[in-house]
Protein backbone atom coordinates (compact mmCIF):
# COMPACT_ATOMS: atom_id res chain seq x y z
CA UNK A 1 0.00 0.00 0.00
CA UNK A 2 1.29 3.77 -1.25
CA UNK A 3 1.82 6.05 1.74
CA UNK A 4 3.14 8.78 0.41
CA UNK A 5 1.32 12.19 -0.15
CA UNK A 6 -0.07 13.40 -3.06
CA UNK A 7 0.01 16.97 -4.16
CA UNK A 8 -2.59 19.53 -3.20
CA UNK A 9 -3.87 20.08 -7.21
CA UNK A 10 -3.86 16.02 -7.44
CA UNK A 11 -5.99 15.26 -4.26
CA UNK A 12 -8.40 17.72 -5.12
CA UNK A 13 -9.09 15.76 -8.59
CA UNK A 14 -9.36 12.91 -6.63
CA UNK A 15 -12.00 14.35 -4.32
CA UNK A 16 -13.51 15.95 -7.66
CA UNK A 17 -14.01 12.31 -9.11
CA UNK A 18 -15.28 10.68 -6.11
CA UNK A 19 -17.89 13.62 -5.96
CA UNK A 20 -18.80 12.79 -9.22
CA UNK A 21 -19.06 8.99 -8.67
CA UNK A 22 -21.35 9.69 -5.31
CA UNK A 23 -23.16 11.63 -7.11
CA UNK A 24 -23.81 8.95 -10.24
CA UNK A 25 -24.48 5.91 -7.43
CA UNK A 26 -27.08 8.36 -5.15
CA UNK A 27 -28.98 9.87 -8.00
CA UNK A 28 -31.38 6.88 -9.00
CA UNK A 29 -31.39 6.41 -5.50
CA UNK A 30 -32.89 9.79 -4.44
CA UNK A 31 -35.04 9.64 -7.47
CA UNK A 32 -37.00 6.65 -6.00
CA UNK A 33 -36.97 8.18 -2.73
CA UNK A 34 -38.41 11.30 -3.05
CA UNK A 35 -40.68 9.73 -5.60
CA UNK A 36 -42.42 7.19 -3.37
CA UNK A 37 -43.71 9.89 -0.95
CA UNK A 38 -45.67 11.93 -3.53
CA UNK A 39 -49.23 11.67 -4.44
CA UNK A 40 -49.96 10.49 -7.91
CA UNK A 41 -51.05 13.45 -9.40
CA UNK A 42 -47.87 15.28 -7.70
CA UNK A 43 -45.76 12.25 -8.86
CA UNK A 44 -46.68 12.99 -12.82
CA UNK A 45 -46.74 17.15 -12.30
CA UNK A 46 -43.96 18.42 -10.33
CA UNK A 47 -40.42 17.71 -11.47
CA UNK A 48 -38.72 14.03 -10.91
CA UNK A 49 -36.15 15.85 -8.64
CA UNK A 50 -38.34 18.02 -6.21
CA UNK A 51 -39.13 17.12 -2.98
CA UNK A 52 -42.37 15.84 -2.21
CA UNK A 53 -44.97 18.58 -0.73
CA UNK A 54 -45.39 15.74 2.36
CA UNK A 55 -42.89 13.40 3.51
CA UNK A 56 -45.36 11.57 5.82
CA UNK A 57 -47.02 10.24 3.28
CA UNK A 58 -47.06 6.62 3.28
CA UNK A 59 -49.77 5.85 0.88
CA UNK A 60 -47.74 4.22 -1.90
CA UNK A 61 -45.92 1.70 0.83
CA UNK A 62 -49.06 0.93 2.42
CA UNK A 63 -50.67 0.39 -1.35
CA UNK A 64 -47.43 -1.60 -2.84
CA UNK A 65 -47.16 -3.98 0.39
CA UNK A 66 -50.95 -4.89 0.06
CA UNK A 67 -51.53 -4.77 -3.76
CA UNK A 68 -47.87 -6.74 -4.29
CA UNK A 69 -48.61 -8.90 -1.61
CA UNK A 70 -45.03 -8.64 -0.26
CA UNK A 71 -45.81 -9.49 3.34
CA UNK A 72 -46.11 -12.89 1.79
CA UNK A 73 -43.12 -12.63 -0.64
CA UNK A 74 -41.15 -11.47 2.72
CA UNK A 75 -42.62 -14.65 4.77
CA UNK A 76 -41.69 -17.28 2.17
CA UNK A 77 -38.00 -15.38 1.42
CA UNK A 78 -37.44 -15.58 4.88
CA UNK A 79 -38.57 -19.08 4.95
CA UNK A 80 -36.39 -19.98 2.34
CA UNK A 81 -33.56 -18.10 3.44
CA UNK A 82 -33.16 -19.98 6.97
CA UNK A 83 -33.51 -23.83 5.54
CA UNK A 84 -31.15 -22.49 2.68
CA UNK A 85 -28.49 -20.98 4.53
CA UNK A 86 -28.15 -23.43 7.74
CA UNK A 87 -28.18 -26.22 5.23
CA UNK A 88 -25.74 -24.80 3.70
CA UNK A 89 -23.59 -23.92 6.99
CA UNK A 90 -23.25 -27.50 8.01
CA UNK A 91 -22.96 -28.67 4.27
CA UNK A 92 -19.67 -26.73 3.75
CA UNK A 93 -18.52 -26.83 7.71
CA UNK A 94 -18.29 -30.78 7.21
CA UNK A 95 -16.62 -30.49 3.60
CA UNK A 96 -14.12 -28.19 5.25
CA UNK A 97 -13.46 -30.41 8.50
CA UNK A 98 -12.64 -33.46 5.98
CA UNK A 99 -10.91 -32.31 3.12
CA UNK A 100 -8.96 -29.99 5.87
CA UNK A 101 -7.99 -32.73 8.48
CA UNK A 102 -7.89 -35.82 6.80
CA UNK A 103 -6.00 -36.93 3.76
CA UNK A 104 -7.28 -39.80 1.43
CA UNK A 105 -7.49 -40.68 -2.42
CA UNK A 106 -10.35 -38.55 -3.23
CA UNK A 107 -9.12 -35.12 -2.10
CA UNK A 108 -7.42 -33.40 -4.60
CA UNK A 109 -10.50 -35.32 -7.11
CA UNK A 110 -13.31 -33.26 -4.63
CA UNK A 111 -11.38 -30.14 -4.15
CA UNK A 112 -11.35 -30.52 -8.17
CA UNK A 113 -14.72 -30.88 -8.96
CA UNK A 114 -15.93 -27.89 -6.78
CA UNK A 115 -13.18 -25.92 -8.83
CA UNK A 116 -14.43 -26.93 -12.26
CA UNK A 117 -17.91 -26.31 -11.39
CA UNK A 118 -17.63 -22.90 -11.03
CA UNK A 119 -17.12 -22.45 -14.45
CA UNK A 120 -20.21 -24.27 -15.67
CA UNK A 121 -22.44 -20.84 -16.24
CA UNK A 122 -25.90 -21.91 -14.07
CA UNK A 123 -28.27 -19.98 -16.48
CA UNK A 124 -27.80 -22.24 -19.29
CA UNK A 125 -27.35 -25.61 -17.63
CA UNK A 126 -31.41 -24.73 -16.13
CA UNK A 127 -32.75 -26.07 -19.12
CA UNK A 128 -31.39 -29.51 -17.72
CA UNK A 129 -31.41 -28.80 -13.94
CA UNK A 130 -35.21 -28.04 -14.87
CA UNK A 131 -36.06 -31.45 -15.50
CA UNK A 132 -34.32 -32.79 -12.15
CA UNK A 133 -36.27 -30.86 -10.15
CA UNK A 134 -39.35 -31.95 -12.54
CA UNK A 135 -37.88 -35.32 -11.92
CA UNK A 136 -37.64 -35.12 -8.18
CA UNK A 137 -41.23 -33.60 -7.56
CA UNK A 138 -39.98 -30.32 -6.35
CA UNK A 139 -41.73 -28.10 -8.89
CA UNK A 140 -43.94 -25.44 -7.26
CA UNK A 141 -42.75 -26.19 -3.97
CA UNK A 142 -40.29 -24.12 -1.54
CA UNK A 143 -38.06 -27.54 -1.51
CA UNK A 144 -36.52 -26.38 -5.31
CA UNK A 145 -34.83 -22.76 -4.66
CA UNK A 146 -33.53 -24.38 -0.98
CA UNK A 147 -32.07 -27.79 -2.40
CA UNK A 148 -30.58 -25.60 -5.42
CA UNK A 149 -29.45 -22.84 -2.79
CA UNK A 150 -27.70 -25.83 -0.58
CA UNK A 151 -24.75 -26.98 -2.21
CA UNK A 152 -21.62 -25.45 -1.09
CA UNK A 153 -19.63 -23.73 -4.12
CA UNK A 154 -15.87 -23.28 -4.41
CA UNK A 155 -15.71 -19.99 -2.86
CA UNK A 156 -17.27 -21.46 0.32
CA UNK A 157 -14.78 -24.12 0.24
CA UNK A 158 -11.95 -22.02 0.26
CA UNK A 159 -12.73 -19.69 2.66
CA UNK A 160 -13.28 -22.32 5.21
CA UNK A 161 -10.84 -24.28 4.32
CA UNK A 162 -8.21 -21.36 5.03
CA UNK A 163 -10.24 -20.99 8.48
CA UNK A 164 -9.57 -24.83 9.18
CA UNK A 165 -5.56 -24.54 8.19
CA UNK A 166 -5.24 -22.53 10.89
CA UNK A 167 -6.50 -23.91 13.86
CA UNK A 168 -3.83 -26.12 15.61
CA UNK A 169 -3.55 -29.46 15.40
CA UNK A 170 -2.93 -30.17 18.69
CA UNK A 171 -6.48 -28.94 19.46
CA UNK A 172 -7.77 -32.20 18.31
CA UNK A 173 -5.01 -34.29 19.50
CA UNK A 174 -5.78 -32.98 22.79
CA UNK A 175 -9.07 -34.28 22.59
CA UNK A 176 -8.53 -37.13 20.84
CA UNK A 177 -6.17 -37.49 24.27
CA UNK A 178 -9.37 -37.54 26.44
CA UNK A 179 -11.24 -39.52 24.17
CA UNK A 180 -13.59 -36.97 22.25
CA UNK A 181 -15.11 -38.67 19.11
CA UNK A 182 -14.19 -37.44 15.92
CA UNK A 183 -17.56 -35.61 15.48
CA UNK A 184 -17.51 -34.50 18.96
CA UNK A 185 -14.23 -32.74 17.48
CA UNK A 186 -15.69 -30.92 14.50
CA UNK A 187 -18.98 -30.53 16.74
CA UNK A 188 -17.28 -28.50 19.83
CA UNK A 189 -14.16 -27.47 18.31
CA UNK A 190 -14.01 -27.16 14.77
CA UNK A 191 -17.26 -25.67 13.94
CA UNK A 192 -17.61 -23.00 17.18
CA UNK A 193 -13.85 -21.98 15.43
CA UNK A 194 -15.29 -21.28 11.84
CA UNK A 195 -17.76 -18.66 13.41
CA UNK A 196 -16.03 -15.83 12.30
CA UNK A 197 -15.94 -17.51 8.47
CA UNK A 198 -19.59 -18.61 9.09
CA UNK A 199 -20.56 -15.12 9.65
CA UNK A 200 -18.86 -13.55 6.87
CA UNK A 201 -20.54 -16.76 4.00
CA UNK A 202 -24.15 -16.28 6.03
CA UNK A 203 -23.94 -12.67 4.95
CA UNK A 204 -23.04 -13.25 1.14
CA UNK A 205 -25.13 -16.36 0.92
CA UNK A 206 -28.26 -14.51 2.45
CA UNK A 207 -27.02 -11.11 0.12
CA UNK A 208 -27.52 -13.67 -2.95
CA UNK A 209 -30.35 -15.85 -2.05
CA UNK A 210 -32.89 -12.22 -1.25
CA UNK A 211 -31.38 -10.80 -4.79
CA UNK A 212 -32.08 -14.15 -6.70
CA UNK A 213 -34.88 -13.74 -9.53
CA UNK A 214 -34.75 -16.72 -11.79
CA UNK A 215 -35.03 -19.34 -9.49
CA UNK A 216 -37.99 -18.31 -7.42
CA UNK A 217 -39.25 -17.28 -11.20
CA UNK A 218 -38.39 -20.14 -13.05
CA UNK A 219 -38.94 -22.62 -10.00
CA UNK A 220 -42.20 -20.99 -8.30
CA UNK A 221 -44.76 -20.15 -11.02
CA UNK A 222 -47.10 -20.06 -8.10
CA UNK A 223 -48.66 -17.10 -6.58
CA UNK A 224 -48.59 -18.35 -2.88
CA UNK A 225 -45.02 -18.93 -3.44
CA UNK A 226 -44.65 -15.66 -4.46
CA UNK A 227 -40.48 -14.39 -3.05
CA UNK A 228 -39.71 -10.76 -2.77
CA UNK A 229 -37.96 -10.83 -6.29
CA UNK A 230 -41.22 -12.26 -7.99
CA UNK A 231 -43.39 -10.21 -6.14
CA UNK A 232 -41.52 -7.08 -7.28
CA UNK A 233 -40.82 -8.40 -10.72
CA UNK A 234 -44.94 -8.45 -11.17
CA UNK A 235 -44.99 -4.88 -11.08
CA UNK A 236 -43.34 -4.44 -14.51
CA UNK A 237 -45.35 -5.28 -17.90
CA UNK A 238 -48.67 -5.37 -18.38
CA UNK A 239 -50.14 -4.75 -15.41
CA UNK A 240 -47.68 -2.13 -14.16
CA UNK A 241 -48.57 0.05 -10.91
CA UNK A 242 -48.47 3.67 -11.06
CA UNK A 243 -44.51 4.71 -11.08
CA UNK A 244 -44.66 6.59 -7.66
CA UNK A 245 -46.02 2.92 -6.04
CA UNK A 246 -43.32 1.11 -7.61
CA UNK A 247 -40.89 3.63 -6.01
CA UNK A 248 -42.72 2.90 -2.55
CA UNK A 249 -41.78 -1.28 -3.05
CA UNK A 250 -38.06 -0.21 -4.39
CA UNK A 251 -37.01 1.08 -1.38
CA UNK A 252 -39.12 -1.17 1.47
CA UNK A 253 -37.30 -4.26 -0.58
CA UNK A 254 -33.74 -2.27 -0.49
CA UNK A 255 -34.07 -1.97 3.32
CA UNK A 256 -32.88 -5.39 4.44
CA UNK A 257 -29.83 -5.65 2.80
CA UNK A 258 -29.43 -2.20 3.39
CA UNK A 259 -29.21 -2.50 7.25
CA UNK A 260 -27.30 -5.98 6.82
CA UNK A 261 -24.55 -4.29 4.89
CA UNK A 262 -24.33 -1.08 6.85
CA UNK A 263 -23.99 -2.97 10.31
CA UNK A 264 -21.97 -5.69 8.97
CA UNK A 265 -19.70 -4.39 6.52
CA UNK A 266 -16.39 -5.83 8.23
CA UNK A 267 -17.25 -9.39 7.25
CA UNK A 268 -18.56 -8.57 3.89
CA UNK A 269 -15.22 -6.99 3.14
CA UNK A 270 -13.81 -9.61 4.03
CA UNK A 271 -15.89 -12.40 2.39
CA UNK A 272 -15.09 -9.99 -0.96
CA UNK A 273 -11.63 -9.72 -0.63
CA UNK A 274 -10.82 -13.10 0.69
CA UNK A 275 -12.57 -15.13 -1.94
CA UNK A 276 -10.87 -13.12 -5.15
CA UNK A 277 -7.12 -13.42 -3.82
CA UNK A 278 -6.88 -16.76 -3.44
CA UNK B 1 -19.44 -43.67 18.29
CA UNK B 2 -16.32 -43.36 21.44
CA UNK B 3 -15.71 -47.22 21.29
CA UNK B 4 -15.09 -47.30 17.49
CA UNK B 5 -10.95 -47.25 16.91
CA UNK B 6 -10.54 -43.80 14.97
CA UNK B 7 -9.71 -45.25 12.28
CA UNK B 8 -13.19 -46.43 11.92
CA UNK B 9 -14.68 -43.34 12.89
CA UNK B 10 -12.23 -41.54 10.60
CA UNK B 11 -13.77 -43.45 7.55
CA UNK B 12 -17.65 -42.98 8.39
CA UNK B 13 -16.82 -38.97 8.61
CA UNK B 14 -15.60 -39.03 5.66
CA UNK B 15 -18.18 -40.96 4.14
CA UNK B 16 -20.84 -39.31 6.11
CA UNK B 17 -19.52 -35.24 6.14
CA UNK B 18 -18.85 -35.81 1.85
CA UNK B 19 -21.81 -37.67 1.07
CA UNK B 20 -24.64 -35.17 0.98
CA UNK B 21 -22.23 -32.32 -0.65
CA UNK B 22 -20.26 -34.31 -3.23
CA UNK B 23 -24.10 -35.62 -4.47
CA UNK B 24 -25.27 -32.43 -4.09
CA UNK B 25 -22.71 -30.66 -6.93
CA UNK B 26 -22.96 -33.67 -8.83
CA UNK B 27 -26.72 -33.43 -9.57
CA UNK B 28 -26.84 -29.96 -10.03
CA UNK B 29 -23.30 -29.22 -11.52
CA UNK B 30 -22.29 -32.42 -13.52
CA UNK B 31 -25.72 -34.03 -14.28
CA UNK B 32 -27.39 -31.03 -15.71
CA UNK B 33 -24.17 -30.24 -17.65
CA UNK B 34 -24.05 -34.07 -19.10
CA UNK B 35 -27.45 -34.33 -20.19
CA UNK B 36 -27.25 -30.64 -21.95
CA UNK B 37 -24.82 -32.23 -24.06
CA UNK B 38 -26.93 -35.37 -24.74
CA UNK B 39 -30.34 -32.81 -24.96
CA UNK B 40 -27.99 -30.78 -27.93
CA UNK B 41 -28.12 -33.46 -30.38
CA UNK B 42 -32.09 -34.33 -29.72
CA UNK B 43 -35.40 -32.24 -31.41
CA UNK B 44 -37.01 -32.21 -27.70
CA UNK B 45 -39.15 -30.10 -26.70
CA UNK B 46 -39.34 -29.72 -22.86
CA UNK B 47 -42.54 -31.10 -22.06
CA UNK B 48 -43.31 -35.17 -22.16
CA UNK B 49 -40.23 -37.53 -23.30
CA UNK B 50 -40.59 -37.94 -26.56
CA UNK B 51 -37.33 -37.12 -28.32
CA UNK B 52 -35.76 -37.93 -31.39
CA UNK B 53 -31.92 -38.17 -32.34
CA UNK B 54 -31.03 -35.03 -34.44
CA UNK B 55 -27.28 -35.40 -34.69
CA UNK B 56 -25.77 -32.06 -35.46
CA UNK B 57 -28.54 -30.65 -36.88
CA UNK B 58 -29.13 -28.15 -33.60
CA UNK B 59 -25.41 -27.07 -34.32
CA UNK B 60 -26.16 -26.29 -37.79
CA UNK B 61 -28.78 -24.40 -37.17
CA UNK B 62 -26.84 -22.40 -34.75
CA UNK B 63 -24.31 -21.90 -37.34
CA UNK B 64 -26.48 -21.17 -40.69
CA UNK B 65 -29.04 -18.79 -38.59
CA UNK B 66 -27.23 -15.75 -38.58
CA UNK B 67 -29.70 -14.17 -35.54
CA UNK B 68 -28.32 -16.09 -33.07
CA UNK B 69 -24.83 -15.20 -33.23
CA UNK B 70 -26.10 -11.56 -34.09
CA UNK B 71 -27.42 -11.70 -29.84
CA UNK B 72 -23.58 -11.78 -29.26
CA UNK B 73 -23.22 -8.21 -30.38
CA UNK B 74 -25.14 -7.52 -27.91
CA UNK B 75 -23.01 -8.99 -25.41
CA UNK B 76 -20.35 -6.43 -26.40
CA UNK B 77 -22.39 -3.83 -24.90
CA UNK B 78 -21.65 -5.60 -21.51
CA UNK B 79 -17.94 -6.38 -22.61
CA UNK B 80 -17.13 -2.66 -23.14
CA UNK B 81 -18.59 -1.49 -20.22
CA UNK B 82 -17.19 -4.13 -18.02
CA UNK B 83 -13.89 -2.82 -19.00
CA UNK B 84 -14.42 0.71 -18.53
CA UNK B 85 -15.79 -0.35 -14.76
CA UNK B 86 -12.57 -2.37 -14.35
CA UNK B 87 -10.94 0.71 -15.21
CA UNK B 88 -13.33 2.76 -12.99
CA UNK B 89 -12.61 0.63 -10.25
CA UNK B 90 -8.73 0.64 -10.34
CA UNK B 91 -9.27 4.32 -10.16
CA UNK B 92 -11.21 4.23 -7.23
CA UNK B 93 -9.24 1.24 -5.59
CA UNK B 94 -5.72 3.25 -5.65
CA UNK B 95 -6.69 6.50 -4.70
CA UNK B 96 -9.19 4.86 -1.68
CA UNK B 97 -5.91 3.43 -0.25
CA UNK B 98 -3.83 6.20 -0.77
CA UNK B 99 -3.90 8.67 2.24
CA UNK B 100 -7.23 10.27 2.03
CA UNK B 101 -9.67 11.69 4.98
CA UNK B 102 -12.77 9.93 4.56
CA UNK B 103 -11.76 6.66 2.46
CA UNK B 104 -13.25 4.40 4.41
CA UNK B 105 -16.83 5.92 3.76
CA UNK B 106 -16.35 6.55 0.55
CA UNK B 107 -15.64 3.06 0.15
CA UNK B 108 -18.92 2.09 1.82
CA UNK B 109 -20.64 4.27 -0.13
CA UNK B 110 -19.53 3.07 -3.80
CA UNK B 111 -20.27 -0.58 -2.35
CA UNK B 112 -23.90 -0.21 -1.36
CA UNK B 113 -25.08 -0.66 -4.82
CA UNK B 114 -23.73 -4.24 -5.09
CA UNK B 115 -26.16 -5.16 -1.57
CA UNK B 116 -29.09 -3.61 -3.06
CA UNK B 117 -31.62 -5.92 -4.67
CA UNK B 118 -31.15 -7.00 -8.43
CA UNK B 119 -34.83 -6.49 -9.37
CA UNK B 120 -35.71 -3.43 -7.62
CA UNK B 121 -32.27 -1.96 -8.76
CA UNK B 122 -33.72 -2.44 -12.58
CA UNK B 123 -37.14 -1.48 -12.25
CA UNK B 124 -34.96 1.97 -10.35
CA UNK B 125 -33.69 2.33 -13.39
CA UNK B 126 -36.64 2.12 -14.92
CA UNK B 127 -38.38 5.00 -13.05
CA UNK B 128 -34.86 6.76 -13.97
CA UNK B 129 -34.77 6.30 -17.53
CA UNK B 130 -38.52 6.62 -18.51
CA UNK B 131 -39.12 9.39 -21.31
CA UNK B 132 -41.70 11.55 -19.33
CA UNK B 133 -41.57 11.43 -15.74
CA UNK B 134 -37.56 9.75 -15.41
CA UNK B 135 -35.56 11.63 -13.32
CA UNK B 136 -32.73 11.92 -16.04
CA UNK B 137 -34.55 13.55 -18.18
CA UNK B 138 -35.61 15.48 -15.59
CA UNK B 139 -31.84 16.47 -14.50
CA UNK B 140 -31.01 17.40 -18.07
CA UNK B 141 -33.71 19.90 -18.49
CA UNK B 142 -33.01 21.70 -14.86
CA UNK B 143 -29.45 22.20 -15.93
CA UNK B 144 -30.29 23.62 -19.21
CA UNK B 145 -29.21 20.99 -21.46
CA UNK B 146 -32.70 19.85 -22.93
CA UNK B 147 -31.45 18.91 -26.43
CA UNK B 148 -29.65 15.89 -24.52
CA UNK B 149 -33.04 14.30 -23.45
CA UNK B 150 -33.37 10.84 -24.67
CA UNK B 151 -35.99 8.18 -24.74
CA UNK B 152 -32.96 6.21 -22.98
CA UNK B 153 -35.15 2.85 -23.45
CA UNK B 154 -37.17 3.44 -26.43
CA UNK B 155 -33.91 4.17 -29.16
CA UNK B 156 -32.43 1.38 -30.28
CA UNK B 157 -29.04 2.81 -30.53
CA UNK B 158 -29.04 3.40 -27.42
CA UNK B 159 -30.83 1.09 -24.92
CA UNK B 160 -28.10 -1.60 -24.73
CA UNK B 161 -26.04 1.05 -23.38
CA UNK B 162 -28.53 2.15 -20.77
CA UNK B 163 -28.71 -1.50 -20.11
CA UNK B 164 -25.05 -1.78 -19.58
CA UNK B 165 -24.53 1.32 -17.72
CA UNK B 166 -27.13 -0.30 -14.88
CA UNK B 167 -24.26 -3.45 -14.42
CA UNK B 168 -21.54 -1.12 -14.28
CA UNK B 169 -23.20 0.66 -11.54
CA UNK B 170 -24.05 -2.22 -9.59
CA UNK B 171 -21.04 -4.24 -10.03
CA UNK B 172 -18.34 -0.93 -9.67
CA UNK B 173 -17.97 -1.19 -6.19
CA UNK B 174 -17.51 -4.27 -5.87
CA UNK B 175 -14.85 -4.62 -8.29
CA UNK B 176 -13.27 -1.88 -6.25
CA UNK B 177 -12.91 -3.68 -2.77
CA UNK B 178 -11.23 -6.79 -4.72
CA UNK B 179 -8.69 -3.85 -5.80
CA UNK B 180 -7.89 -2.89 -2.43
CA UNK B 181 -7.85 -6.18 -0.82
CA UNK B 182 -5.02 -6.35 -3.50
CA UNK B 183 -3.30 -3.25 -2.62
CA UNK B 184 -3.37 -3.58 0.59
CA UNK B 185 -1.47 -6.57 0.25
CA UNK B 186 1.58 -5.30 -1.36
CA UNK B 187 4.07 -4.04 0.99
CA UNK B 188 4.52 -0.17 1.44
CA UNK B 189 8.29 -0.30 1.92
CA UNK B 190 8.15 -0.94 -2.15
CA UNK B 191 6.70 2.54 -2.64
CA UNK B 192 9.09 3.81 -0.14
CA UNK B 193 11.91 1.93 -2.04
CA UNK B 194 10.13 3.49 -5.27
CA UNK B 195 10.04 7.38 -3.91
CA UNK B 196 13.79 7.41 -2.58
CA UNK B 197 14.81 6.38 -5.99
CA UNK B 198 12.63 8.99 -7.74
CA UNK B 199 9.70 8.00 -9.30
CA UNK B 200 6.52 9.54 -9.93
CA UNK B 201 3.41 8.72 -9.05
CA UNK B 202 2.09 7.08 -12.21
CA UNK B 203 5.32 5.55 -12.31
CA UNK B 204 4.98 3.51 -9.18
CA UNK B 205 1.58 2.53 -10.40
CA UNK B 206 2.62 1.02 -13.19
CA UNK B 207 6.12 -0.64 -11.95
CA UNK B 208 4.95 -1.94 -8.97
CA UNK B 209 1.24 -1.52 -8.08
CA UNK B 210 0.38 -3.10 -12.18
CA UNK B 211 2.93 -6.32 -11.84
CA UNK B 212 1.18 -6.76 -8.09
CA UNK B 213 -1.64 -6.85 -8.75
CA UNK B 214 -1.88 -8.78 -12.28
CA UNK B 215 -2.95 -12.03 -11.22
CA UNK B 216 -6.38 -10.23 -9.74
CA UNK B 217 -6.68 -8.05 -12.86
CA UNK B 218 -6.50 -10.79 -15.52
CA UNK B 219 -8.80 -12.62 -13.04
CA UNK B 220 -11.20 -9.44 -13.49
CA UNK B 221 -10.63 -9.34 -17.03
CA UNK B 222 -11.62 -12.99 -17.20
CA UNK B 223 -14.90 -12.66 -15.19
CA UNK B 224 -15.62 -9.25 -17.21
CA UNK B 225 -15.85 -11.38 -20.03
CA UNK B 226 -17.47 -14.25 -19.27
CA UNK B 227 -19.93 -12.14 -16.84
CA UNK B 228 -20.30 -10.35 -20.35
CA UNK B 229 -21.20 -13.46 -22.36
CA UNK B 230 -23.51 -14.68 -19.25
CA UNK B 231 -25.67 -11.09 -19.13
CA UNK B 232 -29.40 -12.06 -18.99
CA UNK B 233 -31.05 -10.47 -15.44
CA UNK B 234 -31.04 -6.92 -16.59
CA UNK B 235 -31.96 -6.75 -20.36
CA UNK B 236 -34.59 -9.59 -19.35
CA UNK B 237 -36.11 -7.96 -16.53
CA UNK B 238 -35.79 -4.37 -17.90
CA UNK B 239 -37.08 -5.40 -21.60
CA UNK B 240 -38.03 -9.18 -21.99
CA UNK B 241 -35.30 -8.53 -24.42
CA UNK B 242 -37.77 -6.43 -26.43
CA UNK B 243 -36.59 -3.57 -29.36
CA UNK B 244 -32.96 -5.17 -30.18
CA UNK B 245 -31.69 -5.96 -26.22
CA UNK B 246 -31.94 -9.64 -26.90
CA UNK B 247 -28.24 -11.33 -25.19
CA UNK B 248 -27.37 -15.05 -26.01
CA UNK B 249 -28.78 -16.35 -22.64
CA UNK B 250 -31.92 -14.27 -23.08
CA UNK B 251 -32.32 -15.85 -26.64
CA UNK B 252 -31.36 -19.12 -24.90
CA UNK B 253 -34.00 -19.02 -22.82
CA UNK B 254 -36.59 -17.83 -24.88
CA UNK B 255 -35.73 -20.86 -27.12
CA UNK B 256 -35.94 -23.43 -24.33
CA UNK B 257 -39.24 -22.10 -22.16
CA UNK B 258 -41.00 -19.60 -24.86
CA UNK B 259 -40.55 -21.68 -28.04
CA UNK B 260 -40.26 -24.78 -26.35
CA UNK B 261 -37.20 -26.22 -28.17
CA UNK B 262 -35.15 -27.65 -25.50
CA UNK B 263 -32.94 -29.34 -28.35
CA UNK B 264 -32.04 -26.18 -30.01
CA UNK B 265 -31.58 -24.15 -26.63
CA UNK B 266 -29.27 -27.15 -25.01
CA UNK B 267 -27.40 -27.26 -28.25
CA UNK B 268 -26.56 -22.54 -27.61
CA UNK B 269 -25.94 -23.60 -23.62
CA UNK B 270 -23.50 -25.76 -25.12
CA UNK B 271 -21.85 -23.50 -27.48
CA UNK B 272 -21.86 -20.51 -24.71
CA UNK B 273 -20.04 -23.40 -22.24
CA UNK B 274 -17.47 -24.18 -24.75
CA UNK B 275 -16.49 -20.51 -25.52
CA UNK B 276 -16.68 -19.69 -21.48
CA UNK B 277 -13.86 -22.83 -21.16
CA UNK B 278 -11.96 -21.13 -24.26
CA UNK B 279 -11.48 -17.90 -22.46
CA UNK B 280 -10.77 -19.44 -19.45
CA UNK B 281 -8.43 -21.73 -20.88
CA UNK B 282 -6.89 -18.79 -22.64
CA UNK B 283 -6.40 -16.75 -19.46
CA UNK B 284 -4.95 -19.31 -17.54
CA UNK B 285 -2.22 -20.56 -20.33
CA UNK B 286 -1.71 -16.28 -20.27
CA UNK B 287 -1.08 -15.82 -16.36
CA UNK B 288 0.99 -18.83 -15.78
CA UNK B 289 3.39 -18.35 -18.91
CA UNK B 290 4.14 -14.95 -17.43
CA UNK B 291 4.66 -16.28 -13.87
CA UNK B 292 7.10 -18.34 -15.07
Amino acid sequence: MDTTKSPPLFTAFKYLTLLLALFVVFFPIYSVFVGAFKTQAEFYQSSALAFPADFFHFDNFKRVYEVGDLGLGFRNTLVILVCAVAGNVVLGTMVAYALGRFDFKLKTPIMGMYLVAQVIPMVTTQVATFSIIQNLGLYNTMGAPILLYLGADVLQIVIYLQFVNSIPKDLDESAMIEGASLFRIYRSIIFPLLGPATATLVILKTISIYNDFYTPYLYMPSQKLKVVSTAIYSFVGPNAAQLNVISAGILIIFIPTVVLFLFLQKYIFAGVTNGAVK
Amino acid sequence: MNQLSYKAQRRLILFGFLIVPVALCLTFSYYPAASLIYYSFTDWTGTGWDMNWVGLDNYKQIFTEPEVFLALKNNAYYFVGGLIQVALSLWFAVILTSRLKGRYGFRVMLFLPYVLHSVATVIMFKNVYHLDYGSLNSLLRTIGLESWQQSWLGNPHLVNVSLAFISMWKYMGLNMVIFIGALQSIPSDLYEAGSIDGASGWQKFRYITVPSIKSVLSLMLLLTLTGALEAFDIPYIMMLGANGTSTFVVQTVDTAFKYQSFGLASAMAVVLLIIVIFFIIIQRKVLFREER
